[in-house]
């Protein structure tokens, strides 16, 4: 690939609309890549590459813990938490793990030095090798509130200085678990479905990456015959379109199945090469048409 | 009154369809839509009436004002969400701030201060008959959580308190917003997909489901599109001893359906037929007594 390190996200708005498929297939054919998911709530790449030498790294935040015997009781930690993750029980400040956002308030805020950090694990990072695709995969605790230190840490680390194109496979919806996930892309790829449903999401993201400046195109899958609203939805604001990928039941089969498709069999091969083709000429024409990247 | 809330952990296994069907078979005078981020209920559950718009104002987040701003740096050395900057002047980065207030208390020159922003809105659809409650989450902000909650609480002031039953359309995920819509629900019924991915996926929101002590109930939509997935599936909840309510087929007229902005038991379709199984023993759980003890 031309184009080094480029970094291209595949979002969607609505869920189940095969951001999966069209990142683990892409980076797939890419040759040499590096395929990041980051939906730290529900990952799902590693169900399809199965990658090997699988390396774990626990992801932890920081939680307070108060020494009681230092503690005068003044609530000043209390009063400062903005996420009422703190609550006063009998005369004591208590600390609530699952609603602290970790911003070390009530430590500098505590005048008496009773308050310490313990590190809490949310998470973990798990990399490891597919064939010539490095695979990465952020996994989320059940039962914690936010992902966004595991995003972080997927995105940030060992991923910086590497010359290989990057597809970061994002979480639904368009919050800022999202917003996280795209902030350092340098295309977006936004996979939509036929259904109102699919084209009210697809208004969402489309969006957020203008909010965010992302040059931006659209995948149509589960193309069926007939009228098509995402399509229609492109048309109407000139979102360039970067390829259909049919309603297919050998393709629905080998996806639920997690079989990557383009592995196991030629017709999906040349649909997923092609897809790429355009997808990397976009993206050249975006890097030479807004160099500030 | 009876709070069903419908939720699958992945995206797209047919949530907002099984949702809005159930609110028709069930005659439910209350719903809700909690997926804040993405919120399709009201595509189908079309009102005649124009909602009661409120605006939601999410975490308050810093503003830095140059005029005050001394530059000494100790707002961004102490930010934990690197949302200060020092490009021509210090600077907050609004989509990084989580509005904890750190900067603020540290600047010696009071030229931080937390801003509430609108981040989002609420609607309530309120007519003779129903009450339907539905919000927007505004671009780029990051307090869905919150805001289903108010979402959640808009139906508890509004509702007559004999209400029977209210059904809510959840979330993707195991998150913030999922972790909100189950706090306080009565059952949960899990829309489950015969796929590999399906599986992990609904495996994790049981795990999160149960830590909220909810009656569990799971369907399988698009079962016919994987078979020897959805024997795994149902063979788990044996397994689990969870509630097995039934399969719904894949279904091409399902999809036309809401296309059209009908429900799918609006229709004469499979899918609408075998959604009534469903239902059906989806209620029986719901309004069973637990353990004897009245629930």
């Amino acid at each position: 690939m031309k184009s080094k390190g480029v970094r291209i996200a595949i979002l969607s708005g609505k869920g189940g609309t095969g951001k999966t498929l069209v990142s683990v297939n892409l980076a797939s054919i890419a040759e040499k890549s590096i395929y990041i998911d980051c939906d730290v709530e529900e990952p799902n790449g590693h169900l399809f590459f199965k990658p090997e030498k699988v390396q774990e790294e626990v992801i932890t935040v920081k939680i307070p813990v108060i020494n009681d015997s230092m503690c005068n009781g003044c609530r000043r930690c209390v009063d400062f938490c903005k996420f009422n993750a703190l609550a006063f029980i009998k005369n004591k400040p208590y600390v609530f793990e699952e609603v602290c956002h970790s911003c070390g308030g009530c430590m500098l805020s505590c005048s008496e030095n009773a308050i310490g950090e313990q590190e809490k694990p949310i998470g973990k990072v798990l990399r490891g090798f597919s064939g010539s695709v490095s695979v990465h995969t952020g996994m989320m605790n059940t039962g914690e509130a936010s992902g966004i230190p595991i995003i972080k840490s997927l995105l940030n680390d060992s991923i910086i200085n590497e010359e290989l194109p990057i597809f970061v496979d994002c979480p639904p919806g368009s919050a800022c678990i999202v917003m996280e996930s795209i902030k350092d892309a340098d295309y977006c790829i936004l996979v939509t479905e036929p259904t109102i449903f699919g084209v009210h999401n697809l208004k969402m993201v489309y969006d957020l990456v203008r909010l965010f400046k992302k040059p931006h195109g659209v995948v149509l899958n589960k193309c069926l015959d007939g009228e098509n609203p995402a399509e229609m939805f492109c048309i109407e604001n000139n979102i360039p379109i970067l390829g259909r990928i049919p309603f297919d039941n050998e393709l629905g089969r080998l996806n639920s199945d997690a079989k990557i498709a383009s592995r196991e069999s030629n017709r999906f091969r040349s649909l997923f090469t092609s897809l790429l083709e355009t997808v990397k000429k976009e993206v050249r024409h975006e890097t030479t048409v807004n160099p500030q990247r | 009154m009876k709070q069903l809330l419908i939720l699958s952990g992945k995206g797209g296994t047919g949530k907002t369809t099984v949702a809005s069907a159930f609110i028709k078979l069930s005659s439910a005078k209350v719903y809700a839509d909690c997926d804040v981020d993405a919120p399709n209920l009201h595509l189908i559950m079309a009102q005649n009436t124009e909602p009661k718009r409120t605006d939601y104002f999410g975490m308050a987040i810093a503003e830095i004002d140059p005029d005050k701003c001394i530059e000494c740096g100790l707002c961004k050395e102490n930010c934990r969400f690197d949302a200060i900057s020092n490009e021509n002047g210090f600077k907050v980065e609004p989509f990084a701030c989580e509005g904890c207030g750190v900067c603020e208390a540290f600047c010696p020159a009071n030229a931080v201060s937390l801003k509430s922003a609108v981040a989002g809105e609420l609607m309530l659809y309120v007519d003779s008959n129903t009450i339907f409650s539905t919000a927007q989450l505004k671009m780029g902000s990051g307090t869905s959580g919150k805001l289903v909650t108010e979402v959640k609480n808009q139906t508890k002031t509004t509702a007559n308190p004999d209400t029977r039953i209210a059904i809510i359309d959840g979330s993707p995920g195991i998150g913030c917003p999922v972790i909100a819509s189950l706090s306080g629900v009565d059952m949960v019924l899990i829309i489950a997909e015969p796929s590999i991915s399906g599986i992990s996926d609904m495996e994790r929101i049981i795990k999160t489901s149960e830590k909220f002590r909810t009656k569990i109930g799971v369907c399988i939509n698009k079962f016919d599109t994987n078979l020897a997935n959805a024997e795994k599936i149902e063979k788990f909840c044996k397994e689990e001893g969870l509630l097995f309510t039934g399969r719904i087929p894949f279904d091409p007229l399902a999809v036309c359906a809401i296309n059209n902005g009908q429900t799918i038991v609006d229709v004469d379709c499979p899918s609408g037929r075998a959604i009534r199984e469903v239902f059906s023993n989806a209620m029986e759980l719901l309004f069973k007594e637990r353990d004897g003890v009245e629930a």
